[in-house]
């Protein structure tokens, strides 16, 4: 595939979550003028956190150029209902929707539905199955279904119409389930959104390489990650975009991002702390071994500030930073080919 | 003024309900746009902001609808889901209420009061949920649960869903926290939650319910602020109004606790001649030739293509038994030959053809007003007047520019006789309805 550029330019995402849901338009509006390419809405439950799929299409209309891409947990969720939700929100934003998929392993999550909690590889198989289910719903309408014509009184072609019929594998640890379709949404913009997924749930039995579009990398230091990002590339292949997750904590306003940093959360993922000549730094070594990088802002406001006034510019002019493209999709920005549809009479080859 | 003696408020209010899977909206002519992109929908519901209409509806349909054993055709089909869209028309907008139909039959009620409750954020309180409850195990195959629930329960499982709903919602011991857990044990699901959503400048979202069986209509009067009825015919209105009434007040909620908001289409111009002649039109492009057939062989459950839609109905024998639900909600347990006897004799009396049948079963007939703007508005005066409706939801039959003559100048002649808005009360739907914030309900609070 075509992440073979994977020496020039990168792309940055930025997770908006510190916006909550009252400065959302603002958030994401500065995200997309400092020049970040993606936005991203985490998901779980915390208090005071609204839904990040509807977090997502809020911003879809306020924007166009950067693409919204939520979490939505594949454990405790309706597949059908994800699958449609997410098509929704590719029209909402103009063909500039993503999925960060999740395998929510919590205790919290399992007793609001009333399940009984899944663990362990369960939780991939699950996510598989999701994703799975996404797609060929997304597939299930051709992009020429809608056809409008008059003649024979026929809005749609039937023919381009196709029923999912899925069913969950024998080995399905938990439930086993099957959908029916069609989707009740026409095919997405994007024809399949770009699926991202945290590289601990992908590869070697867990969710295939080949469901996902990129995975999420995340290692305990900063030093580590850049490493961290060649073994995941090693291990899943050239096919599956790489993102590295950093935490970053700058100066700012006169303070030490040191100082800072006491009062910020353990992620347990990589964490930059100082100067935003020193982030600009490692950002642009980081881009030149993953496809992107996603930022976690310890405060969204202070961080945002910064990144969009020194690092960004300075990256755009090291020419480490993909141009935004106006207009364009998520896919476009990821560098994928158009999606084929599996289901289409005249496709040819594989199609994701 | 007592609890138990109805007063009319003397105003009706506009909704748009736009169903987006149906045969009443054209898409044959030029004008018809996309049913899909969002571009209809931001002109639709800035149209309908801009004439003051209290609320923007999304249906919901939870399968494609079928005919004869494959995806209906002949309509228009297939449309964004409802929470999605509506959190994008928030952005869009500031004033309008924004209501999402949503079925309780396949859904958890821990995931969809959060789900709601963050649209109601997002919105600063401007969101409602339509409650339906579909149910049947043609839908249910695409779902994990498949058809676990019988016809017969669907409103008590939905009346604990919307119970449970309603105490996570009111779990707040004050606006912003604490919040106590919530627990329900039931037949169909448990849930164990800790809200993490604090009220909305509306305290929670709008309830409206649609559905018209007895049960239906109890489990309104009990549970609901608004009902989206089916029935906007004067008489038939004042009788469902008195009703309702009749069964809120049993309910314990007061005559003017529930409003009610019935389905409608309007067809409109300068006199009412130009309105008929445009009905014709309208009528004609609704129920061409092939979906009047095709609406036969929903109910004789067999292929009627050698049949003349300007000639009579079928001689020969529906196949099925029953009708079923593959046509969507409504459709299902019609005895299919009886039916057919009775149509026959029905269309031979009037001397209808088979397209002029049809027209006359599904062009929403008691639906429609149809006449001069001015003519219209004294029609719809008098509703207000005694109180028939609390306003009209509008199923537009163009996309998207179907409020654009409402909107132009049904709305003038009805804020100039005083019976509707000339601006919006506040900025939560629950303000633009005149509808009190709920009370706290004491269970919440027994829950450890
Ligand atoms: C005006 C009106 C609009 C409705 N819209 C929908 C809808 O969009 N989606 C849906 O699933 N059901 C819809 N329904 C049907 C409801 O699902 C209803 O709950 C169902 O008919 C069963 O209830 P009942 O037997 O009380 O009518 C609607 C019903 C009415 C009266």
């Amino acid at each position: 595939m075509s992440f073979s550029n994977r020496n020039k330019a990168g792309f940055l995402a930025i997770e908006l979550d510190g916006a909550g849901y009252e400065n959302l338009a603002t958030a994401v509006l500065a995200a997309e003028s400092a020049g970040f390419h993606v936005a991203t809405f985490t998901d779980g439950r915390v208090p005071g956190r609204a839904n990040a799929l509807q977090r997502a299409a809020f911003a879809g209309p306020v924007t166009r150029t950067i693409a919204v891409v939520p979490e939505v947990d594949t454990v405790y969720t309706e597949p059908f209902h994800i699958s449609t939700q997410l098509a929704s929100l590719d029209y909402v934003s103009g063909g500039r929707a993503g999925w960060i998929v999740t395998a929510a392993e919590s205790p919290e999550a399992a007793a609001a539905v009333g399940r009984s909690l899944v663990q362990g590889e369960a939780l991939a198989q699950e996510a598989a199955a999701s994703i799975e289910v996404g797609r060929r719903l997304w597939d299930s309408w051709e992009d020429d279904a809608v056809i409008r014509d008059v003649a024979t009184g026929r809005y749609i072609d039937v023919d381009k119409l196709h029923y999912a019929d899925f069913e969950t594998p024998p080995d399905f640890p938990g439930l086993g389930y099957s959908v029916k379709g069609p989707s009740i949404i026409p095919r997405p913009l994007q024809g399949q959104l770009p699926v991202l997924a945290a590289a601990s749930l992908v590869g070697g039995g867990l969710v295939p390489a080949d469901a996902v579009d990129a995975v999420l990398v995340s290692a305990p230091t900063p030093e580590l990650l850049a490493a961290e990002v060649r073994d995941v590339r090693a291990r899943l292949g050239a096919s599956v975009a790489v993102v590295a997750e950093l935490d970053v904590v700058l100066d700012s306003r006169g303070e030490a991002a040191a100082w800072r940093s006491l009062s910020a959360q353990e992620t347990g993922r990589a964490r930059f702390i100082g100067s935003a000549a020193g982030l600009t730094d490692l950002l642009d070594a980081l881009l030149k071994e993953a496809d992107g990088v996603r930022l976690h802002p310890a405060a969204l406001d202070v961080e945002l500030d910064e990144l969009s006034r020194v690092v960004l510019p300075e990256l755009r002019r090291r020419g480490s930073l993909r141009p935004p493209i106006q207009d364009g999709t998520f896919r476009e920005l990821m560098g994928l080919a158009p999606a084929e549809n599996r289901y289409a009479t005249t496709a040819s080859g594989a199609s994701k | 003024m007592t609890r138990d003696i109805f007063q009319p408020s003397g105003q009706i209010q506009f909704g748009i309900f736009f169903q987006g899977v149906n045969s009443g909206t054209i898409w044959k002519t030029a004008e018809s746009g996309s049913q899909t992109d969002f571009e209809s929908f931001r002109r639709l519901v800035q149209t309908a902001e801009r004439g003051k209409f209290a609320a923007f509806f999304l249906g919901e349909g939870l399968r494609l609808r079928e005919h004869l054993g494959r995806p209906h055709a002949l309509d228009v089909v297939g449309r964004p889901d409802a929470q999605t869209m509506l959190a994008a028309l928030a952005a869009v907008t500031t004033n309008i209420g924004l209501v999402a139909t949503q079925n309780t039959t396949y859904n958890d009620p821990a995931d969809l009061a959060h789900r709601l409750s963050s649209l109601d954020l997002i919105s600063g309180g401007r969101a409602a949920w339509n409650i339906v409850t579909t149910d049947n195990a043609w839908t249910g195959a695409n779902f994990r649960r498949g058809g676990y629930l019988d016809h017969a329960d669907r409103y008590r499982h939905a009346e604990a869903f919307v119970e449970t709903a309603k105490r996570i919602w009111d779990s707040w011991e004050t606006p912003t926290g604490p919040a106590r857990r919530v627990l329900h044990e039931g037949q169909h699901y448990t849930v164990d939650v800790a809200p993490l959503l604090p009220r909305s400048a509306q305290y929670r979202p709008v309830l409206f319910q649609a559905g018209d069986s007895p049960e239906g209509r109890d489990f309104a009067a009990r549970q609901a602020d608004v009902i989206f009825s089916a029935h906007p015919k004067f008489d038939n209105a004042v009788e469902f109004r008195r009703d309702i009434v009749a069964r809120s007040v049993a309910a314990g909620r007061g005559a003017n606790a529930v409003q009610i908001m019935p389905a409608s289409e309007f067809i409109l111009a300068a006199t009412d001649q130009e309105a008929q002649e445009k009905k014709d039109w309208v009528r004609s492009l609704q129920i061409g030739p092939q979906q009047a057939i095709a609406y036969l062989e929903q109910f004789w459950g067999r292929e009627l293509s050698s049949y003349d839609p300007d000639g009579p109905l079928p001689e020969i024998d529906p196949v099925v038994e029953e009708t079923s639900e593959t046509r969507g909600s409504g459709f299902h347990g019609a005895k299919a030959r009886q039916l057919a006897d009775q149509w026959r004799a029905e269309a031979k009396d009037k001397g209808l053809s088979i397209r002029q049948f049809v027209t006359s079963k599904t062009a929403r007939v008691d639906a429609t007003f149809t006449g001069s703007y001015t003519a219209v508005a004294d029609h719809l005066a008098e509703y207000a007047r005694v109180g028939a409706v609390d306003g009209f939801n509008i199923s537009p039959w163009l996309v998207p520019t179907g409020l654009d003559d409402i909107v132009n100048h049904l709305v003038p002649e009805l804020q100039e006789r005083g019976v509707y808005p000339t601006e919006y009360r506040g900025t939560t739907l629950r303000e633009n309805l005149g509808l009190q914030t709920p009370v706290r309900s004491a269970e919440s609070v027994q829950v450890p």
